[in-house]
């Protein structure tokens, strides 16, 4: 990031003046009414604040300038997918015909969207080899649940509900997964990751059940790693009775490569926001289809966007079995619209371009790195690499120094403490957008700061300095709760 | 390849560096039978022109709000959006950030989440809020459960006036956490017929406000039926509605949800949405999803960071308060936007309007031949009764370019006659006189044309419409008696001018057709029930005889 010219904005509400406002609203154009007949009693007005148009777009840009994007720079957060977001998907996003859809709307009136929905389906159908996709749920993490919530209704089909209380997780898993499972009334039990990186097949062996709902498992793994014995766990859990579940957040990694409605899963989760470049927008909204092999079909969540006998598009509703609906209307559509159009750009040439050099890249920052940051794990990695940082201890430097003194060298840093396994963990996700300039640049950084580690920690134990706060004082607050603006403080 | 900025020259060196041949080299621990052979089997890639071309004629294909006048509402409403909303969220800072984990780089989405948290306490009139949900169902849903582990209790109560999606989600969300689900019946008056559901088990009691018919819920009531089973009130309240109304926190919830989207987010078939989630400052340790708080750095420097992080699923884990990660930031920031750009006077006058055009609209309708089902106050919208099924007149309505509402058929049994109408502050004059026009049309070209009655919601009059269309009206207040026989029907005001009407529909009906008979004065009795019964008392009922009529007359 630059050095900043503009002042940090005050909060909004210290630039409130009474009487102006910030935009041109309509007024109602019928007869005025008794409002106290109409409605009975009314609030005190709402504390928002008054501000003139040109001070509100000043107060956000200035605002936006000192927050860091892709568009800003490299972003090389792992887990996270953070590829360029083409705009010729918020283009085709905005258009009314898609925009000023209401969900209710009578089916005939939305042939169009119903095409987009079962377009992107055909298209997440053929990359991940699932037999079924629903857009229902809205994120990664909801996916998730999803699956799980289907997974118990297919138990409780077979009436094995109450003996199958448990749900698998491997110890490198994102936190999601044991959260996903106990949102979903189960037990969590941790299945260790062996020296290779690999899920440890013997103490899987030795807690798989039939006790055993599923097992989750993340392909490629949160090491950045393939899961290279896929076939013979699922196996293992489905000797058992038991569901495996594929975390579907490293997919970039596979598309076009490999599918895993080939590996054996019954069931995944994607992240439209992650592979299909559907904007992040600093924490949502997400958007997280799932796949789901044919025996958990009659299961999933209603209404479905479908076709009928003749191929034509249907939203059926009449599905006794479903666990139910899991979100508002059909999920995040306009999301569905983004991913449509950048599925629809690459085509059936492109799409595998994106992991092959998903991984090109992830490998080249390893192979540039390994002298000074070596990786956990010294196999080819997927689309992310996964090094660690644990020798800059004796230095005084830790992993998060190092990120934070990267964000004085103009980058975004990697995602630090995942997976929980990796002491000072440094998960670095390229994704396929960025140049090798870009990458040389990142790498150029994290060799000097690494030479700084060992030379001149204090650049490190001191950073950020450039930015407009350093480090701030999380115990301060939580001690402190300050999450609401009041004036007198 | 879109997107992708490798040369060949790139490759090779980079692959050099790497040190083996080809990128096919990579991937060598993806076994040899997991790997696709064949192209995947979907359509070549477009240009950009093309692509846009594409995606255009899709869209093409959907009548919207921009080709159609929208009054549909049920949650999602056509409602103004600021020019500034979506120029300040497309800026590439905000649209290409990730959840701001690391602060010093995330100043300014942080300060933005934080002034939302900020706005939508205010709006609900609680402590504090969180940074955001999904949408509105799932944050009543994760309310529920936050009650449920508050309160160690495994039930919660809810009322049939929450709309039927809502419910739905909650069914799904608790069914897995075995936490029954109790349903206060509603469909009667449209309001929750008593809370006696409510017990000592409940964790929490479920309202709406409005409710899913459009009436304002009497939360004060739901308090004090709270307070003595111990449950906490869980209030799911329309943020416009919000900027008019007492506040849900002055009235009593413990916990707020919401639908963010009135806030300056487009109705995109439903999605993206905003989940809004608020509740007492004791409870700020159960709450699920991210919040942003203000501390200082080491030169003590303000700053903003996401707080209470134990609570969060990527420390927690399973002991997490929920698995939400990503929510829904931009529309959070759509929302921040919107708020400030209408501020305090604005989000008074967008409500203003919308109960201006709502009474406009419920006058005009009634007159048209429709019947406003449910007697109280409503905000923004309300259920019509029609003389025939409420989808007929949904799909006629759509081929003259109406949404006209929800038919309510499709959500509860017998409630084929039930149209649920919205009005927003966008709704003209004109939009509203036209959808009247056509809505009596519709009616009047219907065979079944006994649609004779008809109270204005300010209930100051009766409307006669006749065969013809004419529709006349009488001053509630003045009249004394109306009487239906299987010709004719009359009404007699109190200066004791009567006037007889002859309609069609009833005399064709043949003297000695005692079936047709009895079916018509079934559905016209229980047209006039919903208006009448404070005015009217029926003293006569008898259809089989002859000559037989209905009266209705002032108590
Ligand atoms: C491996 C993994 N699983 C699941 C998730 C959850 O996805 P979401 O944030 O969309 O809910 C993430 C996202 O951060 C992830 O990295």
């Amino acid at each position: 990031m630059t050095t900043r010219t503009v002042p940090t904005p005050k909060p909004i509400f210290e630039k409130s003046r009474p009487g102006r406002i910030g935009c041109n609203i309509p007024v109602a154009d019928t007869p005025k009414v008794d409002l106290a007949a109409a409605v009975g009693e009314t609030r005190d007005s709402v504390a928002w604040p008054e501000i003139g148009e040109l001070d509100l777009v000043r107060h956000f840009t200035n605002l936006s300038q000192i927050n860091y994007g892709i568009d800003t720079g490299f972003y090389p957060l792992g887990s996270c997918t953070m590829k360029y977001n083409p705009r010729i998907n918020e283009q085709t996003a905005a258009l009314p015909g898609f925009a000023r859809l209401h969900p209710m709307q009578p089916e005939e009136s939305i042939p169009g969207a119903i095409e987009v929905m079962l377009g992107v389906q055909d298209f997440l159908k053929e990359i991940t080899g699932f037999d079924e996709i629903t857009m229902q749920p809205v994120a990664g993490a909801h996916g998730e649940l999803t699956c799980l919530m289907m997974i118990k209704a297919y138990h409780e089909s077979r009436g094995e509900g109450d003996q199958r209380n448990i749900v698998l997780v491997p110890d490198s898993a994102h936190g999601t997964n044991p959260a996903s499972a106990a949102r979903c009334g189960y037990k969590v039990k941790s299945v260790p990751t062996d020296a290779e990186g690999n899920t440890d097949i013997e103490a899987l062996r030795a807690v798989m059940d039939e006790t055993v709902a599923a097992f989750m498992v993340t392909n490629p793994s949160t090491l950045g790693l393939f899961e290279p014995h896929i076939k013979e766990i699922c196996d293992l859990v489905h000797e058992k009775g038991g569901q495996v579940f594929c975390d579907g957040a490293n997919m970039n990694a596979m598309v076009g490569v490999t599918r895993p409605g080939d590996h054996g899963f019954d069931c995944m989760h994607l992240n439209l926001h992650k592979t299909f470049s559907t904007p992040h927008g600093g924490g949502g909204p997400g958007c997280g289809a799932i796949g789901l092999q044919s025996h958990l079909e009659a299961f999933m969540p209603a209404p479905l966007v479908t076709r009928g006998a003749v191929g034509e598009p249907v939203l059926d509703d009449d599905r006794p079995q479903s666990i139910g609906r899991v979100s508002s209307f059909f999920g995040q559509f306009l999301m569905a619209v983004r991913a449509l159009t950048y599925l629809a750009a690459y085509g059936s040439d492109g799409l595998p371009e994106i992991a092959r050099h998903a991984v090109l890249n992830a490998n080249y920052i390893k192979a540039r790195l390994k002298d000074v940051l070596p990786p956990a794990h010294d196999r080819p990695c997927m689309h992310e690499c996964i090094l660690t940082a644990k020798e800059y201890k004796k230095y005084g430097v830790r992993a998060l120094d190092i990120s934070k003194r990267l964000i004085d060298l103009g980058f975004h840093p990697p995602t630090n403490y995942f997976p929980l396994i990796v002491p000072e963990c440094m998960m670095i996700e390229p994704t396929e957008t960025e140049s090798k300039e870009t990458l040389d640049e990142f790498c150029d950084a994290m060799i000097q700061i690494c030479t700084e580690a060992r030379e001149d920690h204090e650049l490190l134990i001191n950073a950020p300095q450039k930015q407009v706060v350093g480090r701030l004082n999380e115990a301060e607050a939580v001690k402190n709760l300050d999450v609401k603006w009041q004036a007198d403080r | 390849m879109p997107y992708i900025p490798h040369s060949e020259e790139d490759r090779k060196e980079m692959l050099k560096t790497i040190g083996v041949d080809r990128i096919e080299d990579l991937f060598v621990e993806i076994p040899d039978d997991l790997r696709l052979k064949a192209p995947l089997n979907v359509p070549e890639g477009l240009d950009e022109y093309k692509l846009f071309g594409h995606l255009n004629e899709l869209a093409s294909k959907n009548m919207s709000a921009s080709d159609a006048v929208c009054f549909l509402g049920a949650g999602i409403y056509d409602r103004y959006i600021p020019a500034v909303v979506g120029a300040l969220i497309s800026r590439g800072e905000f649209l290409t950030a990730y959840t701001p984990y690391q602060p010093e780089a995330s100043q300014g989405y942080l300060q933005t989440i934080y002034e939302f948290q900020t706005m939508v306490a205010e709006l609900y009139g609680m402590d504090l809020a969180n940074a955001s949900m999904y949408c509105g169902a799932t944050a009543m849903a994760e309310g529920a459960l936050m009650a449920c582990s508050i309160k160690r209790r495994s039930q919660v109560v809810v009322s049939e006036a929450v709309h039927p999606h809502y419910r739905q989600v909650l069914e799904t969300y608790c069914s897995p956490m075995d936490v029954e689900v109790k349903t206060i019946p509603a469909l009667a008056s449209g309001r929750e017929e008593s809370l006696d559901l409510v017990t000592e088990e409940a964790a929490c009691l479920i309202l709406q406000q409005p409710n899913f018919f459009g009436m304002i819920t009497d939360i004060k009531a739901a308090r004090e039926v709270c307070d003595r089973t111990g449950s906490l009130l869980l209030v799911s309240a329309d943020p416009t509605a919000a900027g008019l109304l007492p506040t849900p926190g002055e009235l009593g919830a413990d916990i707020v949800t919401g639908e963010g989207q009135p806030l300056g987010i487009p109705m995109g078939l439903g999605g993206p949405l905003l989940g809004l989630f608020a509740c007492r400052r004791e409870y700020a340790r159960q709450i699920p999803g991210r919040i942003v708080g203000r501390t200082h750095d080491e030169q003590g420097r303000l700053g903003y960071t996401m707080t209470l992080r134990t609570r969060e699923q990527d420390i927690r884990r399973e002991r997490a308060t929920s698995n939400i990660c990503t929510n829904e930031a931009l529309m959070a920031l759509a929302a921040t936007v919107y708020m400030s750009a209408v501020g305090k006077n604005g989000i008074r006058s967008v409500a203003e309007s919308t109960v201006q055009n709502t009474q406009y609209a419920i006058s005009r309708l009634t007159e048209a031949g429709a019947r406003i089902k449910y007697k109280g106050s409503v905000f923004g919208e309300f259920v019509l009764s029609l003389p025939i099924e409420a989808s007929q007149v949904r799909d006629e309505l759509h081929k003259r370019g109406i949404l006209a509402g929800l038919p309510l058929g499709e959500y509860f049994e017998g409630e084929e006659h039930s149209l649920l109408v919205a009005v927003t502050e966008i709704r003209t004059k004109d939009e509203i006189d036209w959808f009247a026009s056509e809505l009596a049309s519709v009616l009047d070209n219907e065979e079944n044309d006994l649609w004779l009655v008809g109270a204005s919601l300010d209930q100051s009059r009766v409307q006669v419409r006749q065969a013809d269309g004419h529709v006349d009206a009488r001053s509630v207040e003045t009249i004394e008696k109306v009487t239906v026989t299987k010709s004719n029907w009359s009404i007699k005001d109190q200066f004791g001018l009567e006037m007889q009407f002859t309609d069609g529909a009833l005399a064709e009906i043949h003297e000695e057709d005692t079936a047709g008979f009895e079916a018509v004065m079934a559905a016209l009795s229980k047209q006039l029930e919903g208006w009448d019964e404070e005015w009217y008392e029926k003293v006569v009922y008898p259809p089989f005889e002859k000559n037989a009529a209905v009266v209705f007359e002032r108590v």
